[in-house]
């Protein structure tokens, strides 16, 4: 027979990273700028931690929410560092990720047909998640001379009647923008004025740098109630792997979301879990090591490429940046694939993000510092030979 | 200058650029810097952390609990430099708790450490009593793991 797939997922493209990871698989010896986690290994005292929870037989089902200790470290972390008070037996809950929590989010707000507002380029999952939960995607295109932030007047012209939901990713995957508070409470007056629900992942929100704080549209007066606070243990404490995340947001909407989770998912790993306890209570110290790592290794990136000629905006937060490619005369995709065939390093196209991000490629400095070096001369290989050849032609 | 004192704690040898690069200074402001730092005395030095399985096996390591008499005048001080002047002392701290001074010494050998503690140490006169241990192996040192652990296997690409 033959199996006929589902309208809906087969007019999904497949991440442009996906695309990308085939090829530099085939090839051996590569330095990789593309990759989206920390080089670190999750700190020490997490990782005994879960192995202590091993050793005492903790391997069963949780709560569907997740575990109640969890729940209430959640809330007092996200107390402290995000200034908003949940209520952590109902106002919080564990999923696989932040990834699996947009997604559950996403089908518990969406009827066919309602429109969801993100801002571009931004991570690859968010518009596929959109159409998946039956919505319609309406990418607002951000600007590199603009720092890649989000304008509240941007969002006034694409918002239409049909408008449900805005998505917010400040500090951004790919582009490493952090969001001025400024902007951010005329963003917050725009979704009000529209009765928009803000999904907020924050994920990258602890990777924040040059002593700027982290603010989140949630603690702005009056939004607690129409906001989602989406975070996760992933990036600030190297725990990709564990995939622990984690939605704060009004009762009604987790509950919701508890309904989709328990079907499909039941609850988040316990192991993950009780790591996740020891991370938020008590690995801040690990977070500023590390950070202190990464923004180190940014401002060595943003110089090398501002050296090379390619204009790279200095980004305040998450491990990327986003330097402009088009003085080489390629596209993204041919920049990005000449590098890894010719020089054998890997970045990601920035047009991966959507098409605001042709133009630039990202590059991840969660990478050790001797492989930065190597590849941004690399990259000057390229850029010197791609000039000869244009003053030839 | 937390941040350079940090990166040269890490590799003294990471190159002057690269340096400039991080902390986002020229090259001619690093250097200024670090003179400063050894001029100032903040910087003693620049050793290598060697491992002793692989190089120098027979070199034997102790350390020394040492209990000492204070003086009237300079308390510990005095008896202290005075230790920590024979060439076969690498470290010597003041301690609390149960004993005053730990050394720590190298010597060729396990009659080299012996000589040590029995004609040099003990005859000081404010010395009461002295506690040897050897060092059998190392597993981290200053920071520096003598195992390598192998970097985490990631993905190549990744979101």
């Amino acid at each position: 027979m033959s199996i006929v797939i589902a309208d809906t997922i087969r007019d999904i493209p497949r991440s442009g990273i996906r695309d990308f990871f085939e090829v530099v698989q085939t090839m051996g010896d590569v330095i990789s700028l593309g990759i989206g986690e920390p080089d670190f290994a999750t700190p020490w005292h997490i990782r005994e931690a879960a192995i202590y929870s091993l050793e005492k037989g903790r391997t069963g089902y949780t709560s569907n929410l997740g575990l109640p200790r969890l729940r209430r470290s959640i809330s007092d972390y996200v107390q402290k560092h995000f200034a908003v008070r949940y209520e952590p037996l109902s106002e919080v809950l564990v999923s696989v990720g932040v990834s699996e929590a947009i997604d559950i989010a996403l089908r518990a707000l969406l009827n066919p047909g309602d429109e969801v507002l993100y801002h571009e380029p931004c991570y690859v999952s968010y518009a596929p998640s959109i159409v998946m939960a039956g919505g319609v995607a309406r990418s607002i295109p951000t600007r590199s001379e603009d720092n890649f932030v989000l304008r509240a007047s941007d969002i006034e012209k694409a918002v239409t009647p049909k408008s449900k939901v805005l998505m917010l990713n400040y500090p951004t995957n790919p582009t490493g923008a952090a969001m001025p508070p400024e902007e951010l409470e005329k963003i917050a007056a725009v979704c009000v004025k529209h009765n928009l629900v803000i999904l907020t992942d924050e994920i990258y929100s602890e990777l924040t740098y040059d002593g700027a704080e982290h603010h989140s549209v949630a603690a702005l007066p009056g939004m607690k109630e129409r906001t989602l606070l989406l975070h996760g243990v992933s990036k600030a404490f190297a725990m990709t792997g564990w995939r622990i995340g984690f939605a704060c947001g009004p009762a009604v909407l987790i509950e919701a979301m508890m309904k989709i989770h328990q079907y499909s998912i039941l609850c988040a790993s316990i192991m993950g879990q009780e790591a996740a306890i020891e991370a938020l209570e008590r690995g801040e110290r690990s977070v500023a090591t590390m950070r202190k790592e990464y923004e180190l290794r940014r401002n060595f990136i943003v110089r090398g490429f501002n050296d090379l000629g390619l204009e790279c905006f200095r980004p305040r937060g998450a491990f990327y940046v986003f330097p402009k490619i088009t003085s080489t005369g390629l596209s993204s995709r041919d920049f990005s694939l000449r590098l890894l065939r010719e020089k054998k390093v890997a970045v990601v196209p920035g047009s991966a993000f959507g098409a605001s991000g042709e133009g630039h490629v990202r590059c991840s400095y969660a990478t050790a510092l001797d492989q930065i070096k190597i590849a941004i001369e690399r990259i000057g290989e390229l850029c010197e030979e791609l000039k000869v050849t244009r003053a030839a032609a | 200058m937390e941040a350079l004192i940090d990166l040269l704690q890490k590799n003294a040898l990471t190159p002057r650029e690269d340096i400039a690069r991080m902390l986002d200074l020229t090259v001619e402001q690093v250097e200024a810097e670090i003179a400063r730092l050894e001029h100032e005395g903040i910087i003693l030095g620049y050793q290598t952390i060697v491992n002793r399985e692989k190089w120098d096996t027979d070199t034997v390591t102790a350390v020394i609990e040492v209990k000492i008499t204070p003086e009237r005048d300079g308390g510990f001080d005095r008896i202290a430099a005075r230790i920590a002047k024979f060439e076969e002392v690498q470290t010597c701290y003041l301690m609390s708790g149960g004993y005053d001074l730990l050394i720590i010494v190298e010597a060729k050998s396990l009659r080299g450490v012996a000589g040590f503690v029995a004609e040099k140490l003990s005859t000081i006169e404010a010395v009461q009593a002295t506690a040897t241990h050897f060092r059998l192996k190392t597993y981290k040192e200053n920071g520096a793991y003598h195992q390598m652990e192998h970097a985490p296997e990631r993905l190549s690409v990744s979101p």
